[in-house]
């Protein structure tokens, strides 16, 4: 369970980017933060792993809160929640593989971390995710010479590899083609109910939200606007929302 | 908010303008000098004609190549020996200075200042102040063309750090990695091929710097062109020439092979 009360978060004086952010998110749900540019959305999903400190709130996760963390535990935090990026944030001359096992180095001690010693239960786990999103046959390959789609799968077979309790997607399918943007989607949509995850995506396709989230969190100006049920989400609302018409994306 | 047509006229004057000063510069600047523009002009091929009659090598100079030789390995190995052990230092230094990696700011302040210093003193002068501590020997030359290195590579590697492995060490440390396992993990790998294109880079650089080095801490090739320079064979001072060209022309398609292998 990941409870978020009143976060806030100025990054100039008496400019607030956040204001009272408040959500609650139950474990096996995909949910969807939809807004215009520069609303907050990435200022909230940074909060969440606080590679972003704001300001104030609460942010609990299983009822720990992380904003009061210390050094030791934010990365034991940290690691539960997994990260995928819109450029995906892979190491390029490393290989497929070894970018996964980079999502155990929060589980490591630092020498072994460094030298990159990773178990052989760790690596036989990156296979079998390698399996899971359709790379197992790329595994040696480096990732500079894979397709956008395949790098963003690596992207969360690294987060897999956590363990994660939460995959935080920071805008997972803006640089992707149509084709692949349906493939990770479907992916994270699945792996949120196979492993019963919270997974949290900031998306500007509304479609894409309608079709996959089961829980929509609009955000305008720094205030939650909207926080329902996927269903719920109306031409009114998308209205308000983006100050304009956009009911030709819905259809 | 002016027209495009009137922006774009704008600019053309804006360029004649500038042609028109640059060029009223030279002519006044030459009048002032008393600058005899045609005989200057024409005394370019004369010196090249002069300079390919006395300095042009003989086969007498052809004994000379052994001396010749052993020097330029020497001075070679200078070049190679001062940019790895700068590259090895530069990286370290850089890593706490740059603005991704860096402690905190003020060493960043502070290592950017260092880099600037070493840097901004001419090679000569670190030679000449070097002389006076470890007086006329290799290691005077090694440590002039270390700091100059030092100065260069510190910043060239900020700003490889800071361009290039940002993204990746964000998602490392949001794995909940610590900082050395992000340093070693994301942020080497991702800026190792811009690294050693630049140390390859610095390493012919110094080579034609330590024949300079060379002439002012008497060892190298410097030294044995000064030698044969000054007492007026010229024929072997151009063989000095030949070889030094010949070797860095080398080391350049060498470097150029590597850079193709490694991006």
């Amino acid at each position: 369970m990941l409870e978020v009360k009143d976060l806030q978060k100025s990054y100039e004086k008496d400019k607030p980017a956040l204001t009272n952010i408040s959500f609650d998110i139950k474990p096996g749900t995909f949910v969807a933060i939809i807004g215009p540019s520069g609303a907050g959305k990435t200022t909230i999903l940074r909060s969440l792993n606080q590679l972003i400190k704001d300001d104030g709130g609460q942010i609990l996760l299983d009822g720990n809160d992380i904003r009061t963390a210390n050094k030791t535990q934010l990365r034991k935090y940290r690691r539960q929640i997994g990260m995928v990026f819109q450029n995906y944030n892979l190491v390029e001359r490393l290989t497929v593989i070894e970018n996964v096992l980079h999502g155990r180095l929060g589980y490591k001690s630092t020498l072994a971390g460094v030298f990159g010693r990773y178990t052989q239960e760790e690596k036989e786990e990156a296979m079998s995710l390698l399996k899971k999103v359709g790379l197992e046959n790329f595994a040696l390959q480096r990732c500079s010479e894979l397709s956008g789609g395949q790098k963003q799968r690596v992207g969360i077979a690294r987060s897999l590899i956590q363990h994660p309790k939460v995959i935080l997607c920071d805008e997972p399918i803006a640089s992707l083609d149509p084709a692949s943007a349906q493939n990770v989607m479907e992916l994270l949509k699945d792996l949120t109910e196979e492993y019963n995850l919270i997974c949290i995506a900031n998306l500007h396709q509304i479609n894409m939200a309608k079709k996959y989230a089961d829980q929509i969190i609009g955000i305008r100006k720094g205030k939650l606007v909207f926080d329902e049920n996927a269903d719920l989400l109306s031409e009114d609302i998308l209205r308000t929302l983006y100050d304009q018409d956009i009911t030709k994306e819905l259809e | 908010m002016q027209s495009p047509a009137k922006f774009l006229k704008h600019k053309g004057w804006h360029q004649t303008t500038i042609i028109a000063l640059v060029g009223g510069i030279y002519v006044l600047g030459s009048w002032f000098l008393k600058f005899d523009n045609l005989n200057g002009l024409l005394a370019i091929p004369k010196a090249f004609a002069w300079l390919g009659v006395n300095f042009r090598p003989t086969a007498n100079s052809m004994e000379y190549l052994p001396r010749i030789w052993q020097k330029l390995i020497q001075t070679v190995l200078l070049a190679i020996s001062s940019t790895v052990v700068a590259a090895i230092i530069s990286i370290f230094v850089a890593l706490l200075g740059s603005k991704v990696t860096g402690i905190n700011g003020f060493v960043q302040t502070l290592v950017r200042g260092v880099a600037s210093f070493f840097r901004n003193i001419p090679l000569v002068a670190w030679s000449m102040i070097l002389l006076f501590s470890f007086k006329q020997s290799d290691f005077t030359g090694f440590l002039a063309l270390l700091l100059m290195s030092i100065g260069y590579l510190i910043r060239a590697f900020m700003e490889i750090i800071e361009d290039e492995a940002s993204e990746t060490m964000l998602a490392l440390k949001a794995t909940g990695a610590n900082y050395f396992q992000v340093i070693f993990q994301a942020v080497l790998p991702q800026i190792l091929p811009s690294i050693l294109s630049w140390i390859l880079y610095m390493i012919e650089n110094n080579v034609r710097d330590a024949t300079l080095v060379g002439i002012l801490t008497g060892t190298g090739i410097g030294f044995i062109f000064d030698i044969y320079y000054k007492s007026f064979r010229f024929d072997a001072a151009g063989m000095t020439v030949l070889a030094i060209i010949i070797v860095v022309i080398g080391l350049e398609t060498i470097s150029n092979q590597i850079r193709k292998v490694i991006l």
